[in-house]
């Protein structure tokens, strides 16, 4: 895969900008990052925009990050888009209810770029 | 006479301090790119200009707030952002995630909590002139560090 489109959907605009700088850290070139504060927001942007790979937060007003992993499947070309979650969240029953509802990765925060390397660069067809 | 520090005896201060210090440590070292240590409470306080809160409910019940004043504030946003902190919403942002993540590293860290323990998304006052009031009764641990030489105040007070 050459350069990829990527959304980042986090209620804070500096998480938002330190997901990406970390992506751009593990390696991976980006084309263009499309950013969301809220689930809702997500789904919208996932309708304008055609994205490789969507990096989430959970905890988010209007609209959680386990909600939007359930409505993906709504948007018809998002479907098959690897969904990454970036929580703070670390418990094993969010992992699982993020891992069930259609999330293929889960980092948790803190976090740093290898962490983003070692669960990212597998969905996108490269090795860590 | 001995002293017995059986887990039974101690009080949650004791046995949660260190866990609330290393949540702080972590989170400094990897998103922030500095090492920070506690320093005795009493001789560091901070000017309260910038204070970030999250709330925690269910098995743990209560609120984990940081403390410092408003140049450290717009320093830790910097060296999180790797660029300048142009508005007092951006720093805030910073100090609001930075207390997120300690809350979620502290409390990922303590057995048998995770599970059933809500965050709430961040708060954050700006300015000193407040007084801060919690309900939270209980327990109440703080601990300050130093970042590049200022003093960064966690407290958590937990109900019951």
């Amino acid at each position: 895969m050459d350069k990829i489109r990527a959304l980042i959907v986090d209620d804070s605009s500096v998480m938002r900008k330190i997901v990406e700088r970390s992506l751009r850290q593990a390696g991976i070139e980006i084309e263009k990052v499309v950013e969301a504060s809220n689930g809702a927001e997500a789904l919208a942007a996932l309708r304008d925009n055609v994205v490789d790979l969507v990096l989430c937060d959970i905890n988010m007003p209007v609209m959680d990050g386990l909600e939007f992993v359930r409505q993906v499947s709504t948007v018809e070309s998002a479907k098959g888009v690897p969904i990454v979650m970036i929580t703070t969240e670390g418990s094993e029953s969010h992992v699982v209810q993020a891992l069930q509802a259609g999330a293929r990765g889960y980092i948790r925060k803190p976090f740093t770029p290898d962490h983003v390397k070692e669960h990212v660069l597998p969905l996108l067809g490269k090795k860590p | 006479m001995t002293t017995d520090t059986s887990f039974a005896t101690r009080s949650r201060e004791e046995d949660w301090l260190p866990v609330l210090e290393l949540a702080v440590e972590e989170v400094f070292e990897i998103m922030v790119g500095c090492r920070v240590k506690p320093v005795p409470p009493a001789e560091h306080r901070p000017k309260g200009e910038f204070t970030a809160m999250v709330g925690l409910a269910g098995s743990l019940c209560g609120i984990v707030t940081v403390c410092c004043d408003a140049l450290t504030a717009h320093k830790i946003a910097k060296s999180m952002l790797g660029e300048t902190a142009d508005t007092d919403e951006q720093v805030a942002d910073a100090l609001g995630e930075i207390c997120n993540m300690i809350t979620g590293n502290f409390k990922n860290k303590l057995a048998g909590t995770d599970n059933s323990c809500m965050l709430s998304v961040p708060s954050v006052i700006s300015g000193g002139e407040y007084n801060f009031y919690s309900l939270a009764d209980g327990t109440f641990m703080e601990t300050v560090m130093l970042f590049e030489g200022a003093p960064v105040a966690v407290r958590l007070q937990l109900n019951g």
